[in-house]
């Protein structure tokens, strides 16, 4: 099941470059919640802060808390094991080249050790389907690169890859923008039905998508954000004057 | 300069004899430097097949050298010791020099990194001879003889600046998205580097290490004083050994013809082992790799 995630007071940072300013939300279990705004704004930086991915970059740190669940993010907590229950899918898919379909999505088990081969193909099989992968890579499972699919297909593995290791939030980094109507399409549906056991936290440049996916949305620019709400409210009658200029397209 | 239609702005003038004619000049000068590059290579194999094979038999590579005077006789202990003292050498110098090479792509991108890799840009450039001394200083004096073990070690020294460097090449060219991709799922950092990274750069790992492997296995000068030679069969690492390289400089530089002819068929037996390890390496790097990788 997935679980809440709450934000107070988070600061980012890039070295002396502040890239989000005091950042409070809370996102709720199984619920989509959609962040939008412009490039540049801080979406990707804001939820690579959920899952500690933001201090991989070299002299990037974070001031403030995130508790995932009970779970304190930034007290105590290793990124490791903070990252197999957050599970993230990118801006543009990132499938190991030099693994079958079947090892990618079996990467995040096998590489921590777990090696029961009858519950592993039972993981691949669940998350494959889970991603609507299955049908079309089910008789080249151990044949093919992860690398050999379609852009679409890709995609699809990389999320059946991140459910492989069961987390309960999902993040998503904009993860259709490199992909046409129809895989969009898919993904869509799946995110739909995703929700059901995982949270999704999505960061989309397609306003659309995000009026499509996601129960609540959040607004933010330059680093802040600037409305969070319902994302009826926020696509029809937004609080804030810039939100209300940037979801009519008068922004920029 | 060819016809102009009526609309400049919109149409693309034809190529000119110029551009054609710069264009099949190039296209010819990067043939013949290809075929500058293939003939030296081709000519010393032919050459040494010419001279080489009369002398390839079963006692060849069957037998130990003969005393002066005596036909026949072989290398067939040269070839075993310069299998051993490169086994030697690749079993030190391969996991170091990738060793070496994770640390300045993974966590050397500072001064530390720029340290080591300034050290090992020298160090590929020390003469093979100096670093035949450094292993005769490190094994030799303190095991009182010669030893393949020392010879081992002086072609290890020389492999690691090759295989470091490359490894570090090769590395880098693996994109950030990969590796996000494993933290993303919850593999922590050492384990991303060895079996994502790492596996993700194999091939290229693989040429520099073949690289620094065929550029030592025909070295003779570390040798001279490390390995030092064996006219007999030696099956102990810290024992005198011979090397095909050492057997051939000796022969060579000797004057009887019989051991001329002897020290032509050696070179050829010594370029054909390389050939065949780096193949055979080749071969098993790509029965492992899947479809579409």
């Amino acid at each position: 099941m997935g679980v809440g995630i709450t934000v107070e007071h988070l600061n980012a940072f890039y070295g002396k470059t502040q890239a989000l300013f005091d950042i409070n939300i809370t996102v709720l279990a199984n619920h989509a919640t959609a962040l939008i705004g412009p490039s540049g704004c801080g979406k990707s930086t804001f939820i690579r802060c959920l899952n500690r991915m933001h201090e991989t970059i070299p002299e990037a740190r974070v001031e403030g808390e995130v508790r995932i669940g009970d779970l304190s993010v930034y007290n105590g907590t290793s990124a490791t094991q903070l990252r197999r229950r957050v599970g993230m899918v990118f801006q543009k898919a990132n499938p190991f080249p030099t693994m079958s379909i079947y090892d990618n999505v079996a990467a995040g088990l096998k590489l921590n050790g777990f090696r029961n081969r009858k519950q592993l193909d039972e993981v691949v099989h669940k998350s494959l389907h889970a991603s609507a992968l299955w049908d079309e890579v089910k008789d080249s499972l151990h044949k093919k690169s992860g690398a050999s699919l379609s852009g679409g297909q890709q995609q699809r593995l990389c999320i059946a890859r991140a459910l492989a290791v069961q987390p309960e939030v999902l993040l998503m980094d904009e993860p259709c923008s490199a992909l046409d109507p129809i895989s969009t399409g898919k993904i869509e549906e799946l995110i739909f039905q995703l929700k059901e056991q995982y949270t999704i936290v999505i960061v989309t440049h397609n306003m659309q998508q995000a009026a499509r996916v996601a129960e609540f949305t959040g607004f933010f620019l330059l680093g802040k954000m600037i409305e969070f709400d319902k994302t009826e409210k926020i696509f029809t009658n937004p609080s804030d004057k810039r939100t209300e200029d940037y979801v009519t397209g008068r922004f920029g | 300069m060819g016809p102009r239609t009526s609309i400049p702005q919109a149409s693309i003038p034809p190529i000119s004899l110029r551009r054609r004619v710069t264009d099949h000049v190039m296209t010819g000068i990067s043939v013949l430097t290809v075929l500058l590059v293939l003939v030296p290579l081709f000519a010393i194999f032919a050459y040494l097949v010419y001279k080489g094979i009369g002398s390839i038999n079963i006692a060849f590579l069957t037998q130990t050298p003969k005393p002066v005077g005596e036909p026949g006789g072989g290398m067939a202990n040269a070839i075993v010791g310069s299998m051993v003292i490169l086994g030697i050498a690749s079993l030190l110098g391969v996991p170091l020099g990738i060793g070496a090479g994770i640390f300045l792509s993974e966590y050397g991108r500072n001064r530390y990194g720029d340290i080591v890799r300034f050290v090992s840009d020298v160090l590929n450039g020390v003469p093979s001879i100096v670093i035949g001394i450094v292993a005769y200083g490190l094994v030799v004096m303190r095991q009182k003889h010669f030893s393949a073990l020392a010879g081992g070690v002086a072609l290890a020294i020389m492999m690691i600046p090759t295989i470091a460097r490359t490894t570090e090449q090769m590395l880098l060219l693996v994109p950030q998205a990969i590796r996000e991709a494993a933290y993303g799922i919850g593999v922590s950092r050492w384990r991303t580097t060895l079996s994502i990274t790492l596996r993700t750069a194999t091939s290229g790992v693989i040429t520099g290490v073949m690289l620094a492997f065929a550029r030592v296995a025909g070295e003779t000068a570390p040798l001279l004083f490390t390995a030092f030679g064996n006219q007999y069969w030696n099956w102990k690492t810290d024992q005198p050994t011979a090397a095909l390289s050492l057997q051939i400089f000796t022969y060579a530089i000797s004057p009887f013809d019989e051991w001329h002819r002897q020290a032509w068929a050696g070179a050829l037996v010594l370029i054909v082992l390389i050939v065949a390890a780096v193949a055979a390496v080749r071969i098993a790097v790509r029965h492992g790799t899947l479809a579409g990788a």
